[in-house]
């Protein structure tokens, strides 16, 4: 899977898990603000994310990222 | 709702008492002050404390903590169903005829351990104690939808301590607040090892926050049943504590020592179907339906002789309890620390949409 379909597959997921809130996406956009989630939805997508590409992701690589774009950074070096 | 079954649930209270190291039965918390110079240094130096705290003008949190907690040495049966602030209980009789106890945990915004939830807990662990009114299984739930429990109430714990700071001040305060500080976790590990030593069968059904003092709570558990939702962690390094309701030596009895070095010193959390596949979650669920697996095990567990099952658990569960008096010790020293105070001024006061993450 490489980087762009990676962020396809995150964009999906969050599609998936928050409807029409996540509707026109881009990977550039801040996930926080524009899908307006709280901390429990946040750790919700997380489960998803890990649950469906079949990784873990540890909370602390995930500080200060906010966007489609360096989410898949993280991911990518444990696919 | 069942009535309680005398014989059961005397012969429940005869086996709690043996399963429970003798500093934790009930009955012991009394004759203690009456044999001071048969103790060893360790006991003796608890009971002085316990005599200091006794002494000493002690609010914890806004609340009086002092230990020799009132539920603990009554000899009243607490009530079989019961509604509190942050928690409430009942008898459910299942379909073999015999009954289970529910608990239901049920404060917002996510059951935060603080003096209310253990006060609540303290009845609770009275009533197993007193035989759990003949119950064979008991199952922790939360009604929350953030989660089961998000661990100890961080924001209680911080005004306690810059009150006690401000009001006292100097070395008294200090002494104070590690007094009080103390009693609190000799309660609530008084509390927490009654559950986990209870001699009737014990799950904790889970979803999404399973944090430090929560992930501590269901670790009591015999078993843990998660839905997909759940996710374990232990926070506590970032607030410069280790984790002190008994969570670290009852994780090691669990799994293996790299995996609970790995989430203690990262601090990072686990989702549940991982937390499965290393054996820390017995049973994983669909979203929404861990409490319906749930009371299927204590249903199946009250089927068999409640005899049989103290045994077999005693044997299968030891109460790691020098490894939890070293955790209290440690817990506390720390506590104090300047370092502690600054991540918790900086917890109360985050207002990030993500306070919960390590």
């Amino acid at each position: 899977m490489n980087r762009q379909q990676l962020i396809s597959k995150l964009i999906e997921l969050a599609t998936k898990r928050f409807g029409e809130k996540a509707q026109g996406l881009e990977s550039s956009d801040d996930f926080f603000d524009r899908l307006g989630i709280d901390s429990m939805q946040a750790m919700e997508l997380m489960t998803d994310l890990e649950d469906e590409l079949e990784v873990e992701i540890p909370d602390y690589e995930l500080q200060g990222v906010t966007t489609f774009d360096q989410l898949a950074e993280v991911i990518e070096v444990r696919l | 709702m069942m009535s309680a079954e005398p014989t059961t649930a005397s012969s429940g209270a005869k086996t709690s008492n043996a399963n429970v190291p003798p500093r934790f039965a009930a009955e012991n918390v009394v004759p203690l002050r009456t044999r001071l110079g048969l103790w060893p240094a360790r006991l003796l130096g608890e009971e002085l404390i316990r005599r200091a705290q006794s002494a000493l003008p002690t609010h914890l949190f806004g609340v009086d903590v002092r230990p020799g907690p009132k539920p603990i040495v009554s000899r009243e049966l607490p009530p079989l169903n019961f509604e509190g602030e942050a928690m409430r209980w009942g008898l459910v009789t299942n379909k073999t005829g015999n009954a289970h106890l529910e608990v239901e945990l049920c404060r917002e915004p996510c059951n935060e351990i603080g003096t209310t939830a253990l006060s609540e807990l303290e009845l609770l662990a009275t009533l197993i104690r007193r035989g759990a009114g003949g119950a064979r299984a008991m199952i922790f739930y939360s009604s929350v939808e953030r989660g089961f429990c998000a661990g100890a109430d961080l924001r209680e714990l911080h005004a306690g301590l810059v009150e006690k700071a401000t009001e006292t001040g100097g070395l008294r305060g200090k002494v104070e607040t590690a007094v009080e500080v103390r009693g609190f976790i000799d309660r609530i590990h008084a509390v927490f090892d009654t559950f986990d030593t209870a001699p009737i069968t014990t799950i904790s059904a889970v979803h999404g926050f399973v944090f430090g003092g929560g992930f501590e709570l269901a670790l009591t558990s015999d078993v843990i049943i998660a839905d997909k939702s759940a996710r374990f962690a232990f926070p506590e390094l970032r607030l410069g504590i280790v984790p002190g309701f008994g969570g670290i030596p009852r994780l090691k009895r669990d799994l293996g020592n790299a995996l609970v070095r790995d989430l203690l010193l990262t601090g990072r959390s686990m989702r549940a179907s991982r937390a499965h596949e290393v054996g820390l979650v017995s049973q994983l669920v669909a979203r929404g339906r861990a409490l319906d697996a749930a009371r299927s095990v204590a249903e199946q567990a009250s089927r068999f002789d409640p005899e049989t099952t103290a045994r077999a658990k005693a044997f299968t569960k030891p109460l790691p309890v020098e490894e939890l008096a070293r955790e209290k010790d440690l817990f506390v020293s720390m506590l104090g620390s300047p370092t502690v105070q600054r991540a918790l001024e900086k917890f109360v006061n985050d207002e990030s949409v993500r306070p919960y993450l390590p």
